[in-house]
C-alpha cells in the first residue's frame, strides 16, 4: 500500500519520536537524573546540620571519605560480605540443581517450596531472623544447646555478624541461583553423557569435564545478578542489625544512608554512593568481559 | 487505516487543548462533528472544574510518630473533623523514619506539610537553624514546665509545643527481689550488689540498653550521677574522669550480668527479654511502663513489676526528664490558621488528660494534677515523675544540631566499654579522639562553645 500523503501535523510527523517518549523520560527522570545528580552532590558539601546553602567544594569530599577508616572497612565488608554469600550459594546452589536435575516424586513441590525465600518480604526476614538469633530467647541457640554445643552470639557480637547476615542471604538466595542453575542444566544435550558414560567416565569426571563447562554460562549469568544484588544489600542488614554492633555489619550503602539520613551530609554520602556505583558497575563488566571470552 | 484514525484524534485534542485553535478549521471533519467533540471536551472541562472546587474544601496535612500518643490522636481526629469540618489527611511512620521524611521534604522545599511531630532533643536545633518551624505565637505555654520550654524554644520565640517527657527509671522485679530478701537498690553499690546476686544462667541480673548510638540517652543518667556530662558549655566534655567512671561502670554492669548480645540491642530488643522473665532489673525511660505491665505482652504478671527512681552515683541523683516528643507547625505550610487551630486542639489538656489515663506521660502540668488521673495511674511512675521533674537534667543527648553523628562516636566508646568489662586500657584515649571528633561537628555547624 503506497503510504498517504504525511498531512503537515507537527504531531504526525513525529509520532515516531512521540510514542517512545514516555518511556525515554522515565529513564531519563528515575534514572539517568539522579545518577549524574549524586555525581553532582559528591562535588558539594551539602549538609544539612550546618544549615548552610550548599557549595562546590570540588574532590574536597572524596578526601575526606577517602581517609577515613570507617570507609575503607566499610569497602572491605562489602566485598566480604558479597564473596561469603554468593560463593556458598554458587555452591549450594549447584548440588540442588544437580539433585532436582534427576526425576524424583515430589519433585514440583520441592520446587515450589524452594520459591517461598524468594518471595518473602526482606524487612518481614529481618525480623524473623533477629528472633532465631536473639541470644536468650532464640530459636537458635536452643537448637545449639539440645544439640550440645555452645551458644553464640550471632548478629549480638563483632565476630559473628557478618557471617550471621550472610547466613540470611543464602538462606534466602541459594533458591534462585539453583532455578537459574536448573534451567541450564535442563536445556543441555544428553548426548555428550552417553558417549562419556560408554566411554567409562565416573560420575565425577563427567560433572568436572562436562556438566561445569557446559553450564558455565548460565551460571555466570547467575553470578552476576547475585553479586550486584548482594554488593548493594541493604534491607536485611540496616532491618537486622542498622550496622551494628558498632560499625561491625556496615556495608557501603548502610554507611551511606547513615551519611544521608542520620549525619545529614549529602555531600559525603553522594561520594560513597558514587564509589558503590562503580564497584557494581566494574564487577559486572569484568563478569559479562569473563563469559565473553568463556564463549570464544 | 485505524492508526491514522487515531492519531487524527489526537491531533484535534492536541489542538484544542494546547495549541487553543478552534478544531474545526484546516481538519477533514465536518463542522458539526468538530461541534460535537468541542461540547465533548466542555463536559470533559466542566467536569474537572466541579473536581477541583469539591478539592477546595478546608484541608491540613499532619505527620505523626508511631508513638503512643500519635496512635491517641489518630483515633481522635475523627471527632475534631466533626467538629470543625476540616479535614485532616494523617501519615504516622516510625520515628526515625519520620525525621528522614521531614528532612527530605522540607530540604527539598517541596513539602506540604502543615503540623508535624517532632523531637526537640534529636531534630530541634537543626530543623531550628534551617528555618522549618513557625514560631508559635498566640500559644498559652503557661501550662508547662520551665525545663521543658528550654527546648521548645529559641532565642525568645517558642516553635515547639511539649507533648510528651520521659525520664529514666529502674524497672525491677518484685518476686525475684523479695525471693533473695533484697531491697530495691537507691544507688549504683546498690544496684550492682542486686545484679550479681540475681544473675544467673537463665537470668541477667541487670540490663540497659548496649547498642552504641542508641545507649547514649540512657547512658546520660549514670554520666550525670557521677557527676560527668556530654557538653559542657557548648564543648564536648565526655573524656573528663567522671564520664569516663560512668562508661566504665556501665561496661562493667552489661558486660558482667547483662543479656549476652547486649551491644546490639536497644529498648526494642530488652523488653521482650523483660517481659519473657528473662531480665532482674532493667534501666530505661519511663515511656516502656504501660508495655511491660500490659498482661497482653507480657508474660510475667503486672504485680511483680516495680518501678523505682533511678539509683544514685557518687556525685547525687540527676537523672535526665526530657520532651521527647513536641508538635510544631511547617514554616512554609499555607494554611497556618488551620494548623494553629489543630495543634492547640491536638495538645489540649482534654487530650493530655486521656493521655494519662492510657499511661503515656504527657508534659502539661495540669495534667499531673488532676484528681482522676492520680487516683488512676501507677503510683509508682508518679513518684517517680515528681522526683526527676524536681532534680532532673532535661538533656539526655549531646545537645547539637549533628546529634545522630555524635551519637554513632560517643556509642564507639560505650561498645568499647562493655567489650571490655569497663578495664579498657585505651578507653581514655579513644574518648578522647570522639571529644575531637565531636568538637569538629561543633565547629562544622557553628555551635562550637556556643550555649
Amino acid at each position: 500500500m503506497e503510504p498517504k500523503k504525511i498531512r503537515g501535523s507537527f504531531l504526525e510527523r513525529n509520532l515516531h519520536i512521540i510514542f517512545p517518549m514516555p518511556a525515554v523520560i522515565f529513564v531519563v527522570v528515575m534514572m539517568f537524573f539522579p545518577v549524574l545528580y549524586t555525581f553532582f552532590l559528591s562535588f558539594t558539601n551539602w549538609n544539612l546540620t550546618s544549615g548552610m546553602p550548599l557549595s562546590i567544594v570540588m574532590l574536597r569530599s572524596y578526601q575526606r571519605i577517602l581517609r577515613e577508616p570507617r570507609f575503607l572497612a566499610a569497602l572491605g565488608r562489602t566485598f566480604s560480605f558479597t564473596a561469603l554469600a554468593v560463593s556458598v550459594e554458587t555452591i549450594l546452589g549447584m548440588i540442588i540443581a544437580l539433585i532436582l536435575n534427576r526425576e524424583f516424586k515430589g519433585k514440583g513441590l520441592t520446587k515450589l517450596i524452594m520459591l517461598l525465600p524468594l518471595v518473602s518480604t526482606p524487612v518481614a526476614i529481618g525480623i524473623a531472623w533477629n528472633l532465631f538469633y536473639d541470644p536468650t530467647i532464640g530459636l537458635a541457640n536452643f537448637v545449639l544447646t539440645r544439640l550440645g554445643l555452645p551458644k553464640q552470639a550471632w548478629t549480638g557480637s563483632s565476630s559473628t555478624v557478618i557471617p550471621s547476615l550472610a547466613l540470611v542471604d543464602i538462606w534466602q538466595w541459594t533458591p534462585m541461583i539453583a532455578l537459574i542453575l536448573l534451567s541450564g542444566l535442563a536445556s543441555l544435550s544428553n548426548e555428550p553423557y552417553e558417549s562419556a558414560r560408554v566411554d567409562g567416565a565416573t560420575e565425577w569426571q563427567i560433572f568436572w569435564r562436562i556438566t561445569l563447562p557446559m553450564v558455565t554460562p548460565t551460571l555466570l549469568t547467575a553470578l552476576i545478578l547475585r553479586s550486584i544484588d548482594a554488593l548493594k544489600t541493604f534491607d536485611i542488614i540496616y532491618a537486622m542489625t542498622g550496622g551494628g554492633p558498632g560499625y561491625s555489619s556496615e556495608t557501603l550503602n548502610i554507611m551511606a544512608f547513615k551519611y544521608s539520613f542520620e549525619y545529614f551530609r549529602m555531600g559525603q554520602a553522594s561520594v560513597i554512593l558514587v564509589f558503590l556505583f562503580l564497584l557494581v558497575l566494574i564487577m559486572s563488566l569484568l563478569i559479562v568481559r569473563m563469559r565473553k571470552s568463556l564463549e570464544l | 487505516m485505524v492508526h491514522s484514525k487515531n492519531s487524527t484524534e489526537f491531533a484535534l485534542m492536541y489542538r484544542f487543548l494546547i495549541l487553543r485553535r478552534p478544531v474545526y478549521k484546516s481538519s477533514s471533519i465536518s463542522l458539526k462533528e468538530a461541534k460535537m467533540k468541542s461540547k465533548f471536551m466542555l463536559v470533559i472541562l466542566v467536569v474537572l472544574a466541579l473536581f477541583s472546587v469539591s478539592a477546595q474544601q478546608k484541608e491540613i496535612r499532619v505527620l505523626l510518630a508511631n508513638h503512643p500518643y500519635g496512635d491517641l490522636l489518630k483515633a481522635a481526629i475523627p471527632e475534631y473533623e466533626k467538629a470543625t469540618g476540616v479535614k485532616v489527611n494523617v501519615e504516622s511512620l516510625q520515628e526515625s523514619q519520620l525525621t528522614t521524611k521531614l528532612t527530605t521534604e522540607f530540604a527539598t522545599r517541596s513539602s506540604t506539610v502543615d503540623v508535624f511531630m517532632t523531637r526537640p532533643l534529636q531534630e530541634g536545633k537543626m530543623f531550628y537553624k534551617n528555618g522549618w518551624y513557625e514560631p508559635l505565637t498566640g500559644y498559652d505555654f503557661s501550662d508547662y514546665p520551665k525545663n521543658a520550654l528550654d527546648v521548645a524554644t529559641f532565642g525568645n520565640k517558642a516553635y515547639i509545643v511539649p507533648l510528651v517527657t520521659e525520664w529514666e527509671v529502674l524497672y525491677y522485679r518484685i518476686d525475684l527481689f523479695k525471693k533473695a530478701g533484697l531491697s530495691v537498690p537507691t544507688n549504683f553499690t546498690e544496684l550492682e550488689m542486686a545484679a550479681k546476686r540475681l544473675n544467673s544462667s537463665d537470668m541477667a541480673g541487670f540490663a540497659s540498653r548496649g547498642k552504641g548510638a542508641a545507649a547514649v540517652t540512657q547512658l546520660s543518667s549514670y554520666v550525670y550521677n557521677y557527676g560527668g556530662t556530654y557538653l559542657d558549655k557548648g564543648k564536648a566534655a565526655f573524656d573528663s574522669i567522671e564520664a569516663i567512671d560512668a562508661i566504665r561502670f556501665y561496661g562493667k554492669m552489661l558486660a558482667n550480668y547483662g543479656p549476652s548480645g547486649v551491644t546490639n540491642m536497644s529498648w526494642e530488643n530488652i523488653m521482650p527479654l523483660f517481659q519473657a522473665g528473662k531480665v532482674a532489673m532493667w534501666t530505661d525511660a519511663s515511656v516502656f511502663y504501660g508495655q511491660i505491665v500490659d498482661p497482653t505482652k507480657s508474660q510475667v504478671p503486672a504485680e511483680n513489676v516495680g518501678i523505682a527512681n533511678f539509683p544514685a552515683g557518687p556525685k547525687g541523683n540527676t537523672p535526665f526528664i526530657v520532651v521527647s516528643w513536641g508538635m510544631a507547625i511547617a514554616k512554609q505550610s499555607k494554611n497556618k490558621a488551620l494548623a494553629m487551630d489543630f495543634i492547640k486542639w491536638a495538645t489540649s489538656q482534654g487530650l493530655a488528660k486521656r493521655g494519662m489515663l492510657a499511661n503515656i506521660t504527657m508534659a502539661r502540668n495540669s495534667a499531673w494534677k488532676d484528681a482522676e488521673v492520680r487516683s488512676k495511674i501507677n503510683t509508682g511512675l508518679i513518684a517517680t515523675q515528681e522526683y526527676a521533674a524536681k532534680y532532673g537534667i532535661p538533656y539526655d543527648r549531646p545537645y547539637m544540631s549533628a546529634v545522630g553523628e555524635a551519637r554513632d562516636l560517643i556509642g564507639e566508646v560505650i561498645i568499647e566499654s562493655i567489650n571490655t568489662a569497663g578495664t579498657s586500657t585505651k578507653l581514655e584515649a579513644l574518648a578522647k579522639d570522639k571529644v575531637d571528633a565531636v568538637n569538629g561537628l561543633l565547629e562544622d555547624t557553628g555551635e562550637y562553645g556556643v550555649y
